[in-house]
C-alpha cells in the first residue's frame, strides 16, 4: 500500500493552492471587486450612470437619500444594541425611571459581574458553546461525507438519494416537531431516551439538507482532473476525501460553519423541548425564565452578554456572514 | 488478500454466460458482494453512513411517523390506537383553530405589507452607495445576528405600555401615544410584526443586494440609449431582473410567517384574549402545554394540514406566476 502515501507531483500542487471557489461566491466577489473600480472606468456600473452622477440634481438627491438611510440604519439597526450596552451598566432605578437618559446617576459595572456569576450566566453560556460546537461537528461530518458521495463517488443510487435529501427541504419544520420529539424519547437503533442529553440537540442538527446541497454544489464545481490524477496515483476514496477534497473546500466549509454556529446559538424551541434540566439549558432557553426572577439591570446585562458573542463573531467574519446570507438566496432560488 | 482467488472463478463464469461482453470489465453487469467491495462500494457506504443515519433517524423516519401518528391516538403509555380521521375532525371542530388561522393569516398579511417591500427598497438604495455599501450591509444585517430570544425580550421592554416605556417616551416627543402595544388585542399583533420585521429584514436585504450585483450593466446602458431616466431604470430594468428572487423571498416569507412561534410565545403567550394565538402555538399547546399528557395525534394532524396548505399555496403561486417569472 506504500504507493498511496508518498508525495506525488500530481497531487501536491492543488494542496498548496486550495483556492477554487463556488461559482456564486466567485462571481459575487469578482463583481464586488470590479465595482470598486467603477469610478475609474464606466464599463461596470450600477443603475445610476456616470453621466447622471455628474448631474447636480441627481447627486444631491442620492446623497440626501443615502444620508437619511445612514441615520435610519444607525438608529434602527444599531440603536437597540447601543441602548442595551448602555442599560447593561446602568443602575436598575435609572433604567426604569428615565430609560433614555445617558447615565443620570452614574455607571454600575457590577450588573455584568452579577449576571455572569450570581445568575449563573457563565454556566448557560458554556452550555450554549457546547451545543454549538457539537452541532457544528455533526453538521460538518454529515454535509462533507454526504456531499462527497453525492458529488464525487457518485454510486448508481446517487440521484435517487439526492432527491430524497432535497425532498426534505420542502417539508416545513413544523411537521417534524412532534414526531422528532417522540423519536428523541425512544431513538431507533440505540433504543435510548436522549432527553436531557446534548445528543438530542446535536444529532438532529445533522439532518440539514441545506448544508448537504451547499457542499454538494461546491464539490460539483471542483475540477474533475485533480480527482482523476489522484486516483491514477493510487489514492483511495479516503485519501482523496481527506487530502484533496477537504483542503480544496475551505470557503464552503467556512460558510457551513457560520450557518451551523449561528443556528445553534439562535435555536429556542427545540432545546426548550429536549433539555428540561436547567443546568443543561443554553442561553436562549434560560433568558425568558430569568426575566421574571432577576433584577432588571442584571437581566439587561445578561441579554447584553448573550448578544455580545454572536455580534463579535459577525464583526470578525463579516465577509463570510454576508456572503453566506447572499448565498442563502442563491441556493434557495 | 483472500478475496482475489474467490473473485476469479466468478468473473470467469460471468464472462462465459455473457459471451458478448469482454471479460474483466471494470463494472460487470451482475455484481457479487466481492466485486462490489473491490469496486469501492463498501467505502462509498462508509462515507454515506453519517448521512443515512442522520436523515434516516431524524428526518425521513419522523416525517413518515407524522403521517402515521395523525391517524392514531397516542399517549406514550398504552399502545397507539388507529382512530381514522378522528384527529382531523377534532382539530377542525376546535373553535380555537379558526382563531389561530385568522391570527396567523393576519400576521402573514401584516408582515407582507410592512416587511416585503422594505428590504427591496433598502437594497436598491444601498446598491447605489459607492463607498458606504459595505457599511450599510453590515448595519442592515446586524439585527439578524442578534439571537431572536434576546431581540424579543429586549423589545418586550421597549414595548412597555406605561408613559415611561421607551417607545411611548420617544413617540410622546412628537405628540403620539401612549400606545398599549402588547397589552391590547388590536395592537398586539402589529407590535409582533414590527419586531419580526426588524429582526428579519436584513437577511432579505443582503439577498437582494447580491441579486442586484448580478444584473448585467449592459441592460442599463441599453435603457439609457432608449432615453430611460433613473426611475424607469429601477422600475423597468432592475426590478424585472429581480422577479425570480422576489418570488422566492415571497414564498419563503409566507412559509416562514405561517410557522411563526417565537414572537407570540415569548411576547404574549397567545394573549390578550387569544389575539396572538397562532397555528404553531396551538400545535405546541396541543402537544406540550397540556399537563394531563400531550394530544400528539391532534398536534400532528394540524401540522400536516398546515404543511399541505403551505405546499399547495406555493405550488399554486408558482403556477400562477410562472408566465412572468421565467420571462
Amino acid at each position: 500500500m506504500s504507493h498511496t502515501e508518498g508525495p506525488s507531483p500530481l497531487t501536491a500542487p492543488p494542496l498548496s493552492h486550495p483556492r477554487p471557489d463556488l461559482p456564486p461566491i466567485k462571481t459575487l466577489e469578482r463583481r464586488r471587486g470590479k465595482r470598486s473600480m467603477r469610478t475609474y472606468d464606466g464599463s461596470d456600473r450600477g443603475i445610476v450612470s456616470t453621466a447622471e452622477w455628474r448631474s447636480p440634481r441627481v447627486r444631491l438627491g442620492l446623497s440626501t437619500a443615502h444620508a437619511v438611510l445612514l441615520v435610519g440604519l444607525v438608529v434602527v439597526g444599531l440603536g437597540p444594541m447601543l441602548w442595551l450596552a448602555k442599560a447593561a451598566i446602568t443602575p436598575t432605578v435609572d433604567t426604569l425611571r428615565s430609560p433614555l437618559a445617558l447615565w443620570p446617576h452614574g455607571v454600575k459595572f457590577s450588573n455584568l459581574s452579577a449576571a455572569w456569576n450570581d445568575v449563573h450566566l457563565s454556566l448557560y453560556f458554556w452550555n450554549t458553546v457546547v451545543i454549538a460546537a457539537g452541532s457544528w461537528v455533526v453538521q460538518m461530518i454529515v454535509a462533507t461525507t454526504g456531499g462527497y458521495v453525492l458529488s464525487v463517488l457518485r454510486p448508481r443510487y446517487a440521484s435517487a438519494l439526492n432527491a430524497l435529501v432535497l425532498a426534505t427541504l420542502f417539508v416545513p419544520a413544523v411537521v417534524l416537531l412532534v414526531p422528532l420529539y417522540l423519536t428523541i424519547l425512544d431513538t431507533p437503533l440505540i433504543h435510548r431516551n436522549l432527553i436531557n442529553t446534548y445528543w438530542a440537540v446535536w444529532l438532529p442538527a445533522g439532518a440539514n439538507a441545506f448544508n448537504v446541497v451547499l457542499v454538494k454544489r461546491f464539490f460539483d464545481n471542483l475540477p474533475r482532473e485533480i480527482f482523476e490524477a489522484a486516483r491514477m496515483d493510487g489514492a483511495g476514496p479516503f485519501r482523496l476525501f481527506w487530502s484533496i477534497v477537504l483542503p480544496l473546500s475551505r470557503p464552503i466549509l467556512g460558510v457551513v460553519s457560520v450557518f451551523a454556529v449561528i443556528a445553534a446559538w439562535k435555536d429556542f424551541l427545540w432545546p426548550l423541548l429536549v433539555l428540561t434540566d436547567p443546568a443543561l439549558q443554553p442561553l436562549s432557553v434560560r433568558l425568558p425564565t430569568l426575566a421574571a426572577s432577576t433584577e432588571l439591570g442584571v437581566f439587561l446585562a445578561a441579554l447584553f452578554i448573550s448578544t455580545a458573542f454572536p455580534i463579535v463573531l459577525f464583526l470578525a467574519f463579516q465577509r463570510v456572514f454576508l456572503r453566506s446570507a447572499g448565498l442563502g438566496g442563491a441556493v434557495k432560488g | 488478500m483472500s478475496t482475489i482467488p474467490q473473485s476469479k472463478p466468478q468473473s470467469q463464469s460471468q464472462s462465459q454466460s455473457q459471451s458478448s461482453s469482454p471479460p474483466l470489465t471494470p463494472r460487470p453487469r451482475r455484481r457479487s458482494p466481492v466485486t462490489w467491495v473491490r469496486g469501492g462500494g463498501l467505502s462509498t457506504l462508509v462515507f454515506l453512513l453519517p448521512l443515512l443515519l442522520a436523515f434516516g433517524t431524524f428526518s425521513w423516519y419522523p416525517i413518515g411517523r407524522a403521517v402515521v401518528m395523525s391517524v392514531q391516538q397516542t399517549n406514550l403509555v398504552t399502545a397507539p390506537v388507529f382512530v381514522g380521521l378522528d384527529n382531523f375532525r377534532d382539530v377542525l371542530s376546535d373553535p380555537l383553530l379558526w382563531t389561530a388561522v385568522r391570527n396567523t393569516a393576519w400576521f402573514a398579511l401584516l408582515a407582507l405589507v410592512i416587511g416585503y417591500p422594505l428590504p427591496l427598497a433598502l437594497a436598491v438604495l444601498m446598491s447605489e452607495a459607492r463607498r458606504l455599501k459595505g457599511f450599510f450591509s453590515a448595519l442592515a444585517y446586524l439585527p439578524v445576528v442578534v439571537p431572536p430570544v434576546v431581540a424579543v425580550l429586549l423589545w418586550k421592554f421597549f414595548y412597555d405600555a406605561s408613559e415611561t416605556g421607551i417607545f411611548n417616551d420617544i413617540l410622546g416627543h412628537v405628540g403620539l401615544g401612549p400606545f398599549p402595544w402588547l397589552q391590547s388585542a388590536t395592537t398586539a399583533m402589529p407590535s409582533l410584526v414590527l419586531e419580526a420585521t426588524w429582526a428579519g429584514a436584513g437577511g432579505t436585504v443582503i439577498i437582494y443586494l447580491a441579486a442586484l450585483t448580478g444584473v448585467s450593466p449592459e441592460l442599463y446602458d441599453a435603457a439609457e440609449v432608449d432615453g430611460a431616466g433613473l426611475w424607469r431604470k429601477v422600475w423597468n430594468v432592475a426590478l424585472p431582473q429581480l422577479r425570480g428572487i422576489m418570488l422566492v423571498t415571497l414564498i419563503l416569507q409566507v412559509i416562514g410567517t405561517a410557522q411563526v412561534f417565537l414572537e407570540p410565545y415569548l411576547f404574549t403567550g397567545g394573549g390578550p384574549a387569544n389575539s396572538t394565538l397562532t397555528v404553531l402555538l396551538l400545535i405546541y399547546n396541543y402537544a406540550f402545554a397540556n399537563s394531563s399528557g400531550g394530544d400528539y395525534g391532534a398536534a400532528t394532524a394540524l401540522s400536516l394540514m398546515l404543511a399541505v396548505t403551505l405546499a399547495l399555496l406555493s405550488a399554486l403561486y408558482l403556477r400562477l406566476t410562472r408566465s412572468w417569472s421565467t420571462s
